[in-house]
């Protein structure tokens, strides 16, 4: 043991370690730096990391969720480069060669139709639109549920009591028949105008979940410590109940792509939604309807939109686990 | 537990109203009823007059929308504009179809779903597990109105082919009329009811599996067998009790997704459904059989949700409504 | 003396992790006599609980794995006992108690219809009215109130302590021999640990169980058991009677656990942790799992791990190569234990 000075001029003992470092007395105020250094050159592993930086990691372990990124920067980019991806505009046709199997010839990959358009360039304008559609109903929806639904949820009372009747209006009825009914009456075909009317109900959704955790995170005791050292309404939202909840509400916005994708093709395949100019996958399906035994021109656009919400998927399973705090449930 | 049931009743009824109103107000600007029924070849000026003075179409919104109201109750739903006939009869008819094709889909769903649920929890990890684990991923990818699409490409004129008649892959029956439970029904619902299952099938065997695990890995799973509890016996009475509590929900609230995917469906199949019903209706721009759509499923949906908390009251003796 | 009720001879435990293997148990023997209360005591991660879930067959095989070792209990080794007749020990005559009461009872089922359940399981024939009447003297003895209408209630309507009551009822409805308590006060109140700790030595007074008890807080070894193990990182590092181990404790760990509870009876300014972190599992130190952190380490620590040998007298065990430097020391404790 060795003696060492505490401030008060008193004196005490404390262990000595003489493997490490000579025998330097643990001084009380260097304790914690003193602690990892010892621990760190014992060989012991010490390392800090941000939250961020372990999210990050579990996302990479996931290989189904790395594969979806994969895939989704490969369509989604074709989509954006569409222009430079695409041989053929949407609606260029030529009657010399229609309805051809897939061939190589005149880049007819995914073979042609009726007309003679080149489905393949069909195919990538139809997910150009799909993800301009999908992501901006995903991050509208989200944006929108989050203010209403935090404020709901933190504020309680008759603000939350009124949002909740809302959203209920809207829940409780069906789904696709409202938003059929909005878009054959309301809508003109373009994507932007389906767009804002999926927005209109998807909202609501995004709401619900982000009012739950609002509620529940309110009442955890980092909260109360915060109120109690003196914060204010706007400080508690955003700094402490804010971080815990983007986690939840990330997933929630990224699954929300692939149902938007999924929402918006069936519609425009009933007719109802995107129609012609504007390209959309579901608008390919039900073109290929009339010629049943064209394989092609059902394959590959339902094929897209398949692979579209798998990577989606994916992708949102691996960030739910990698930003799920408690570790505790196994793997999907 | 009754004055919970008489509670959430009465509060639907508001919602109802207010969810109704709200589709009837767009609906009605949205469309003309009155140029829809010009439209009619067989209509008259006099018959315009007559009918402009019996659906107050001359009046405004609100009031049209209180005359409906009392006309889906004294009148059974009112007549269409478009064939001014009587809309209930329709409505009675294309409703009986759609729950045959719905309950034989999801009652197969249901149960091969959580069969196969458990068994992945049980078997995690094994070839079964990720099997199935990939068939649900593709389940909740496959767009319901491709996937009917495929089926019906994949069968259509399969007589021709293969010289076996299976399955039918349009209409409800061979010989126009009703029969009901023939096996010329079965093999017309076949295909539609398939394509239902699977996308059901994906979400009832998934939330399954999770159940299961969470159940599986809990404390008192571990308590039973300390206990010395039988394995049978853990898995039928500890396992089994808990984990199927949050199925019964999961089920009786898809009923919004499963109406949705019973429109595609009909319509891809051409089956004398709701759905379909409903997407003719629409692109007639016939406004009292849209409302009247709207208001059945609305109250059905409705009332499912008051049985998933009700049966989850029941099955879980932590939640009482007092 | 009498022989061992128990007796674990070279337990090795191992977890297969994604980060690789964990060695939760790492070579720990023990005996354990009738009627005696042995602690075992140490931090979280030190292989206390695993030790004794493996003698039940309780820990789950995919990720885990019984490696090596005998644990002999009434002329019989509970490690290669077959499913069967282990079930028939379980509940029976080794009986255990968890830590979180809260998630240890099934929600679904009534708190009467669980404990009776636990006498069901083992005496099949016993007529319904015999069992219900045996619960409700069970919940009588740990002290729950109105057991008759507690009988049908469902354990969300206990409170915590009335729940680890429960669970105490529950495992000692079949007069085990060995019963297992596993950290039952550590997700308590402190006012309900002691009632609890109560309801644990009467019960044991009134059957004569010999018990383990699990924990990491010295105040409930001083206070409950006749012997105690201190583990750390899977291994046994001291062993021997309460009172003379807080007397004169012979490991650099113990004594470093001891040093950093407050005391009571004088003003203390600082508290003393013991440097360092705890090892990772899955990479530990070569040689002493413990000398990263140690003031007597030497060299020969990083080298060779140290047995686990008798100090003063055959029953004050300690696992140091240097344990004699430490003899003559005295503990912080050394005046109130006397």
């Amino acid at each position: 043991m060795t003696e060492f000075t505490r401030p008060d001029g008193s004196t005490g003992l404390v262990p000595t370690n003489p493997t490490i470092a000579g025998a330097e007395p643990l001084a009380p105020d260097g304790g914690i730096d003193r602690a990892v250094e010892t621990t760190t050159e014992a060989g012991l592993e010490l390392k800090a990391r941000s939250q961020w930086q372990y999210a990050r990691m579990r996302f990479f372990r996931h290989r189904l969720a790395v594969a979806g990124l994969i895939g989704l920067i490969i369509i989604f980019g074709c989509g954006i480069f569409a222009p430079l991806v695409a041989p053929y505009g949407f609606a260029q046709f030529d009657l010399l060669h229609t309805l051809q199997p897939p061939t190589t010839a005149h880049q007819h990959y995914f073979g042609t139709d009726t007309i003679g358009r080149d489905e393949f360039s069909r195919v990538i304008w139809g997910v150009r639109t799909s993800m301009e559609v999908g992501v901006f109903v995903a991050v509208a929806s989200t944006i929108i549920g989050l203010i209403i639904g935090a404020i709901a949820g933190y504020q309680g009372g008759w603000i939350d009591n009124l949002m909740m009747r809302v959203t209920d209006l809207v829940l409780t009825l069906p789904a696709l028949a409202i938003l059929l009914a909005f878009t054959a009456l309301v809508g003109n075909g373009g994507q932007w105008t389906l767009s804002f009317i999926l927005v209109l109900f998807f909202w609501t959704g995004i709401a619900r979940v982000v009012r739950g955790l609002f509620l529940s995170l309110r009442e955890k005791e980092y909260v109360e410590a915060a109120k109690a050292s003196g914060a204010g309404d706007m400080r508690l939202m955003f700094r402490h109940i804010l971080p815990n909840t983007l986690g939840p509400i990330i997933v929630n916005a990224t699954l929300a792509v692939g149902v938007a994708i999924l929402t918006e093709s069936a519609l425009s395949f009933l007719g109802f939604g995107i129609k012609p100019p504007t390209p959309s996958l579901g608008e390919l399906v039900a073109d290929a309807q009339s010629n049943p035994d064209q394989w092609w021109l059902t394959i590959f656009p339902g094929l897209t939109i398949v692979l579209i919400v798998l990577c989606v998927n994916f992708v949102g399973d691996g960030l739910r686990d990698a930003l799920d705090p408690q570790q505790r449930r196994v793997r999907a | 537990m009754f004055t919970f049931i008489a509670r959430r009743v009465l509060y639907s009824i508001p919602v109802l109203f207010f969810s109704t109103f709200f589709s009837f107000l767009f609906v009605s600007y949205a469309s003309n009823p009155l140029a829809t029924v010009r439209q009619n070849p067989r209509a008259t000026p006099h018959l315009i007059h007559l009918l402009t003075l019996q659906y107050h179409l001359n009046q405004p919104v609100i009031v049209r929308y209180f005359y409906w109201v009392q006309d889906v109750f004294t009148n059974k739903l009112g007549k269409s504009l478009v064939t001014l006939q009587p809309i209930w009869p329709d409505v009675q008819r294309t409703m009986g179809h759609t729950a045959q094709l719905c309950i034989l889909s999801e009652s197969v769903a249901i149960i091969v779903g959580i069969a196969v649920g458990i068994y992945s929890a049980i078997k995690q990890y094994s070839f079964f597990d990720y099997s199935f684990t990939t068939v649900s991923f593709l389940g909740f990818a496959m767009p319901v109105f491709w996937l009917a699409l495929l089926l019906q490409i994949a069968f259509t004129d399969e007589y021709n082919k293969w010289g076996v008649r299976i399955f039918y892959t349009s209409g409800l029956n061979s010989i126009p009329g009703e029969s009901w439970f023939t096996l010329d029904r079965l093999q017309h619902l076949a295909l539609p009811a398939l394509t239902l299952f699977i996308i059901s099938f994906a979400l009832y065997s998934r939330y399954m599996r999770a159940s299961m695990l969470d159940v599986i890995n809990s404390d008192y799973i571990r308590t039973a067998r300390a206990k010395g509890v039988s394995e049978r016996k853990v898995i039928m009475r500890h396992i089994f009790r808990n984990a199927l509590i949050p199925i019964t929900t999961v089920a009786a609230l898809n009923i919004g997704g499963l109406l949705g995917g019973a429109i595609v469906t009909e319509t891809v199949f051409t089956l004398d459904g709701f759905g379909f019903y409903f997407v003719q209706k629409l692109g007639q721009g016939d406004t009292y059989a849209v409302m009247a759509y709207l208001l059945v499923t609305a109250v059905i949906i409705i009332i499912f949700n008051l049985i998933a908390d009700i049966t989850y009251g029941f099955l879980d003796p932590r939640i009482r409504y007092d | 003396m009498p022989d061992p009720l128990l007796s674990i001879e070279d337990l090795v435990v191992e977890f297969k992790t994604e980060d690789g293997v964990v060695h939760a148990v790492d070579g720990v023997s023990y005996e354990l006599f009738p009627g005696e209360i042995l602690g075992i005591v140490g931090e979280s991660g030190s292989g206390k609980s695993v030790s004794t879930l493996a003698l039940l067959g309780l820990i789950p095989q995919p990720p885990g794995r019984i490696v090596s070792g005998t644990a002999m209990f009434k002329g019989r080794d509970l490690l290669r006992l077959k499913k069967r007749e282990l079930r028939k020990v379980r509940g029976n005559e080794v009986a255990m108690v968890f830590q979180d009461p809260m998630t240890s009872l099934n929600p679904v089922l009534t708190v009467g219809n669980q404990l009776g359940e636990a006498i069901n399981t083992h005496f099949p024939d016993e007529k319904d009215e015999v069992v219900k009447q045996k619960v409700i003297d069970l919940l009588t003895l740990v002290g729950v109130p109105n057991p008759e209408q507690r009988y049908s209630q469902y354990p969300h309507e206990f409170s915590g302590g009335m729940r680890q009551r429960a669970m105490i009822a529950m495992a000692i409805s079949n007069s085990p021999s060995l019963l297992i308590a596993d950290e039952p006060t550590t997700a308590l109140d402190v006012t309900i640990q002691a009632q609890v700790l109560e309801v644990l030595k009467r019960v044991q007074q009134e059957t004569d169980a010999a018990t383990i008890l699990i924990t990491h807080d010295l105040g409930i070894v001083a206070e409950m058991c006749d012997r105690v193990l201190v583990m750390y990182a899977g291994h046994i590092v001291e062993a021997g009677d309460v009172a003379t181990i807080f007397r004169s404790p012979r490991h650099p760990y113990t004594i470093g656990l001891m040093n950093s509870l407050p005391k009571l009876t004088e003003d203390e300014e600082w508290l003393e942790p013991i440097t360092g972190a705890p090892p990772s599992l899955i990479n530990l130190p070569p040689g002493c799992p413990f000398h990263p952190r140690c003031f007597l380490a030497r060299e020969r620590c990083r080298q060779e791990n140290p047995p686990l040998a008798p100090v003063e007298g055959s029953e004050h065990k300690s696992a140091c190569h240097f344990s004699e430097e430490l003899i003559g020391r005295k503990s912080k404790f050394s005046e109130a234990v006397a």
